[in-house]
């Protein structure tokens, strides 16, 4: 009845609109699904046991422990190893190059060309470079050509994956250095520090949240990323867990896809492959939305 | 930093005379100013000695970039240049169509691991560019139309949390939406269409359009928004309909950054490994067909990788593979990341 009483241009506005926020709809719709799926058929498989004990009788019982101690040391390394460079190539960026200066201009170019290289050709660069060259010429002058570095291992995973966030750190710093006030460097410089000081003792701890989201968000992308530890350390079972950096680990996207794609009973081995999703899904989620959360309301407060 | 004895704080105290301080760092050499500051110098040091390692560190990304073009192309290399690979492989044996057997018709055919092994590019390259053709058919109109939904038609409240989650979408790791495809798309499509393949081009091609959805949506969206305000305006005065203003204004005039997020899409896309590897069914089969199964470039590598011999002539032609992929999405970056950065930089001009 009271769409005869529209004008045509109201009508056409919410036909339009209608149309477009449809697509929205459907975007939204596909997220929602996903997630509902894997929370009804992962979440009844979710117990104490699961994230708590290793898998037994070919993976179809007990738990994923070992994937998720091989994720989060795997994340842990990569963090340590990223971070400090990360930050410390976006202090250069932001607050000691000129912008136009050649070698800012080249740094710059590089984290943007970083960010858009294939995770499968970390994976290559992986092998090719820590397990080859690195490793295996650590093995030729300390281990008189015993293999001991030259072959997949966590502390190779861990530095590929380093590389491969470390475009989200210097993004995410650069931001959080920019939200810090101008006077406030002005301020310390003009009371005699030095500029190493004024941004050790003023502009850092000001940027720490930003530089957390930055984190966050590397740990995330770390924690999924799956093709570029293929073959540079991960194991689909491993009877022990990894204790030095030349151990390979389990770890959870490596255990989806096996479990999902080379498993002889895939019914069989379905609710660990839900629980296993389950879990995958809610790190990085979780992570996420803290990230995205932290960093809405550290733009707010600058706005 | 710690107050102990670095060896730059030493050289400092134990040689005060201006002239040797000047010859040995650059930046020490500053004259002491009329107010004594305490501990001047040395903080003048550390200053300049941070300054270097922050410069030095930074190098870091270049680095990073050089050296996995170089090492990914340094196992390539005896693709051209080795006398034992060559009697497995050659350029030419990688290009040309070859016949396979004595008398039979020359065919482009992937099959490494065969007692002949073959090593034509051509069903990877083709099935490569088929799902990624898929991906964006998929992808393209629902972001760019999300996009427009949120940038000309959202209620502030709907665009604040319809750009969050979004996002998520974008952190959603990619071995969970292969994960996705394989269990849940490919049972869906097969019912629907009563496909032959359960694994198909298809399902991998929406699989992956999943991923680049968040990618053309921020594009798309920022080049919506930075299309100046009086072209609406002027539209709307004519008395054009918001709907008319969006399709027939706004939509054109952000085009080059649309097309820009198109090209971002597709570079992702075509190295995207996961989704491909697990929802494709992964069989080299030169077809147009999206119902057929199909094997891209990245899940090649990712398969084959773990079981080849090291600097064998497979291991080598992967390395090739992941060269080609490098530099072939470099290009893509390069080109959607260009027109970005001139279309911030005319938004920042205006705004």
């Amino acid at each position: 009845m009271r769409l005869t009483r529209l004008t045509p241009h109201e009508r056409a506005n919410i036909a339009f609109g209608g149309f477009t926020a449809s697509a929205a709809l459907v975007i939204m719709a596909v997220l929602a699904f996903i997630v509902w799926d894997v929370l009804s058929q992962g979440l009844p498989r979710l117990s104490w046991e699961f994230v708590s004990a290793a898998p037994r009788d070919g993976m179809t019982a007990g738990g994923i422990f070992p994937a998720i101690f091989g994720t989060v040391l795997l994340v842990l390394i990569m963090t340590a190893a990223v971070i400090p460079v990360g930050v410390i190539t976006a202090i250069f960026l932001f607050e000691y190059a000129k912008p136009d200066s050649l070698f800012a201009r080249a740094v710059r170019s590089a984290v943007y060309n970083l960010a858009g290289v294939p995770s499968i050709v970390f994976g290559l660069f992986g092998v090719g470079f820590f397990i080859q060259f690195v490793g295996g010429n650590l093995d030729r002058l300390f281990s008189d050509g015993q293999v001991i570095w030259g072959q997949p291992a966590i502390l190779w995973a861990a530095l590929t994956l380093a590389v491969l966030t470390l475009p989200v750190v210097i993004v995410a710093t650069e931001e959080a250095l920019r939200t810090v006030p101008r006077e406030h460097r002005e301020a310390a410089l003009a009371l005699g520090s030095t500029r190493f000081e004024a941004l050790w003792k003023v502009v850092l701890p000001q940027a720490v949240p930003g530089i957390l989201t930055g984190a966050i968000l590397a740990v995330a992308r770390g924690a999924g990323e799956t093709a570029p530890i293929l073959f540079t350390g991960a194991a689909y079972f491993l009877p022990h867990l990894p204790t030095s950096g030349h151990d390979q680990f389990m770890h959870l996207g490596y255990h989806v896809y096996v479990l999902a794609t080379q498993s002889p009973d895939i019914e069989a081995t379905k609710p660990i492959l839900y629980g296993t999703v389950l879990v995958l899904l809610l790190v990085t989620v979780i992570l996420n939305l803290l990230a995205i959360g932290l960093r809405n309301r550290l733009r707010k407060q600058r706005a | 930093m710690s107050r102990s004895r670095t060896p730059i704080v030493q050289a400092e105290e134990e040689a005060p005379m201006p002239a040797t301080r000047e010859s040995g760092l650059e930046l020490v050499a500053a004259p002491r100013p009329a107010t004594t500051l305490p501990r001047y110098a040395r903080r003048r040091a550390v200053d300049a000695f941070a300054r270097w390692i922050i410069a030095a560190i930074a190098f870091t990304a270049i680095a990073a970039v050089a050296l996995i073009f170089l090492f990914v192309a340094k196992e390539a290399l005896p693709v051209f240049t080795s006398p034992e690979v060559h009697e497995e492989v050659t350029v030419e044996r990688m290009v040309l169509p070859q016949a396979w057997k004595e008398g039979a018709a020359p065919s482009f055919s992937w099959q490494p691991v065969s007692k002949v092994p073959k090593y034509s590019l051509a069903p990877l390259v083709a099935g490569t560019f088929k799902v990624t053709l898929i991906a964006l058919l998929f992808a393209v109109p629902l972001a760019v139309m999300a996009a427009l939904f949120s940038a000309e038609f959202a209620p502030p409240r709907v665009r604040e949390t319809l750009k969050p989650a979004i996002e998520l979408l974008a952190g959603v790791p990619s071995v969970v939406l292969g994960f996705f495809a394989l269990m849940v798309l490919a049972t869906f499509f097969q019912d629907t269409f009563g496909l032959t393949f359960r694994l198909n081009a298809l399902v991998a091609g929406v699989g992956l359009g999943l991923t680049i959805i968040p990618v053309v949506y921020t594009v798309s969206e920022d080049a919506l928004i930075a299309v100046p305000r009086s072209y609406r305006e002027a539209a709307l005065a004519l008395g054009a309909s918001r709907a008319r203003t969006a399709w027939s204004v706004v939509l054109p005039a952000a085009t080059p950054g649309v097309f820009a997020a198109i090209v971002l899409g597709f570079g992702r896309a075509m190295g995207e490994t996961m989704i491909v590897l697990m929802a494709s069914g992964n069989a080299a089969i030169l077809s147009a067909d999206p119902m057929v199964s199909v094997r891209t470039i990245p899940a090649t590598i990712a398969a084959e990788m773990g079981e080849v011999v090291v600097g064998g002539a497979h291991w080598s032609v992967l390395f090739f593979l992941g060269s080609l992929l490098f530099l072939v999405t470099l290009v893509f970056n390069g080109l959607g990341g260009w027109y970005v950065g001139r279309l911030r930089k005319k938004v920042g001009g205006t705004a």
